[in-house]
């Protein structure tokens, strides 16, 4: 089982210290439609830092993240086994790569400075007829993190920008803007230009966006932001989720708000949803975020 | 164009929005709770090992290991800026700062303490840790690392032709207000275009 152990030390240096190659794909046909200066510089710099994080072996973003496990064990496999593999694994991992010791304690405020602790890393383990065990990782950042929303709809709301100086005093009913999501697609597609609207560059764009329609409060965050673990040219099953997704990529890229939020055509590289049945009182919309450094990778064991 | 640090209030009137600058010299990193420290401990400027006065503070939280007795920046990309705009305006005014390097531009508030005190946004590219990290030369000193742990310690740092965007300049522009606009405006065409 130490083999076990070593081998998620070594998806954690893969996922850290690189970026998959459709994601990397994505940023240089981004790179290549770009025509704006600072996006176009920055998306320049971007492809440098994974050439150099890659030859180098060194952590592409300084912010290793949340350790977010979605692992699959075939049956009669110890859960509790598992667990402990990573927990140890995380450990090493932490010293050895290294990653940044991200895990705080909200009651004593001290940084346990291994990244382990309560509920740190996040780890969900489903069991399936498969006969390998198979463990999928994603390094989450916490700008990205930040940035997420959850929507009941029907809502209504109005967006505004925060800016607000002096020289635009007069123009401010122009920089207001009402919104009504009704319970259905476009409702959805208008939560997600809200979110996206509001997190302009702050997560370092272009993103990478999870949406998940449907179900339950705590199942929407959930499967939200497992869809950022889809590959970039993935296309959904349901051709009406799969013409969803390519609107509201289309409609994000029309923002201009760019790589690094500095303008460009560029705001996201894929959108990706889950819609799963509802109750008839609920319907929620969940938007999850990730930043260009979409970090994600798999071990079948 | 080139600066080097500390950066006086001319450096400072001499930069605009959009302007690419390369930075030289020694700045600190800072972020979440150096920032909440500063603003409401106000600690006594003869208190802080480093000088403040002039000073740029990156938004930044590393990883840093130590190699053969001297710590060793591995990644140093910027980190959320608007998480401190409660705090900056104050941290400013109270310290003389004259740049801040981070990502993602601040608010109003510190908008108008940098237009009225004379200091910069410098904006540096997102997630480009290793890219950064091999612009700085040497780590100088710490301060607070063991009450704040490492990624949050005050980090005294020399860097050399580090790449920043002025995106946030002392005459009141910010080039993050206005993509705001701009992406506003859009997104008013693009569900009213039904």
């Amino acid at each position: 089982m130490l083999k076990l152990r070593d081998g998620i030390v070594e998806l954690y240096k893969k996922v850290a210290t690189s970026i998959p190659g459709d994601v990397e794909d994505a940023l240089k046909t981004a790179y290549s439609n770009e025509t704006e200066q600072l996006a176009k510089e920055s998306l320049n710099i971007i492809l440098q830092n994974i050439k150099i994080a890659r030859t180098t072996a060194r952590p592409i973003c300084q912010d290793t993240g949340f350790p977010v496990f979605y692992v699959r064990v075939p049956k009669g496999l110890s859960h509790q086994l598992v667990r402990d593999m990573i927990i140890d694994a995380t450990r090493i991992a932490t010293d050895k790569i290294p990653l940044r010791p991200n895990a705080v304690d909200v009651i004593t405020e001290k940084n346990t400075g291994d990244n382990i602790g309560e509920y740190f890393p996040i780890i969900y383990i489903e069991e399936t007829d498969e006969q390998s065990l198979i463990i999928d990782l994603m390094l989450k950042g916490g700008g990205c993190e930040n940035l997420g929303q959850t929507y009941k709809l029907p809502a209504a709301w109005s967006v505004e920008c925060q800016a607000q100086s002096e020289k635009d005093a007069t123009t401010l009913d122009l920089r207001r803007l009402a919104i009504l999501a009704e319970r259905d697609f476009d409702g959805v597609r208008k939560c997600v230009l809200d979110a996206v609207f509001k997190s302009q560059g702050k997560g370092c764009p272009p993103y990478t966006i999870g949406i998940a329609i449907g179900g339950a409060k705590d199942q929407v965050s959930f499967l939200s932001k497992k869809q950022l673990m889809r590959r970039i040219l993935d296309i959904h099953p349901n051709t009406v989720i799969a013409e969803l997704e390519s609107k509201i990529l289309n409609d994000v890229n029309s923002l201009g708000i760019g790589t690094a939020g500095l303008g460009g055509k560029t705001t996201a590289i894929g959108v990706k949803i889950a819609a799963v049945h509802r109750h008839p009182a609920s319907y929620f919309v969940d938007i999850s975020f990730s930043c260009w450094a979409n970090r994600r990778g798999r071990l079948i064991w | 164009m080139n600066l080097n640090t500390p950066l006086t209030r001319e450096d400072v009137l001499s930069l605009k929005v959009g302007d690419i600058v390369s930075i030289n010299g020694l700045i600190v990193t800072g972020r979440d709770k150096i920032h909440k420290f500063l603003a409401h401990e106000m600690p006594d400027k003869k208190d802080i090992p480093f000088a403040l006065e002039g000073a740029i503070i990156y938004h930044c939280g590393p990883i840093i290991r130590k190699v053969d007795g001297a710590y060793k920046l591995i990644a140093a990309g910027p980190t959320t800026s608007m998480r401190v705009e409660m705090y900056e305006a104050d941290v400013i005014k109270t310290y003389g700062i004259r740049g801040i390097i981070g990502k993602g531009g601040m608010g109003e508030k510190t908008l108008n303490a940098m237009k009225e005190c004379g200091c910069v946004y410098l904006h540096t590219i997102s997630g480009a840790a290793t890219y950064l990290a091999d612009r700085i030369k040497q780590v100088r000193d710490v301060w607070k690392k063991e009450e704040f742990g490492a990624p949050e310690a005050m980090w005294l740092i020399e860097i050399e032709d580090f790449p920043v965007i002025v995106t946030m300049d002392a005459y009141g522009n910010s080039l993050h207000s206005d993509i705001e606009k701009v992406s506003l405006e859009n997104l008013r065409r693009i569900l009213q275009n039904e």
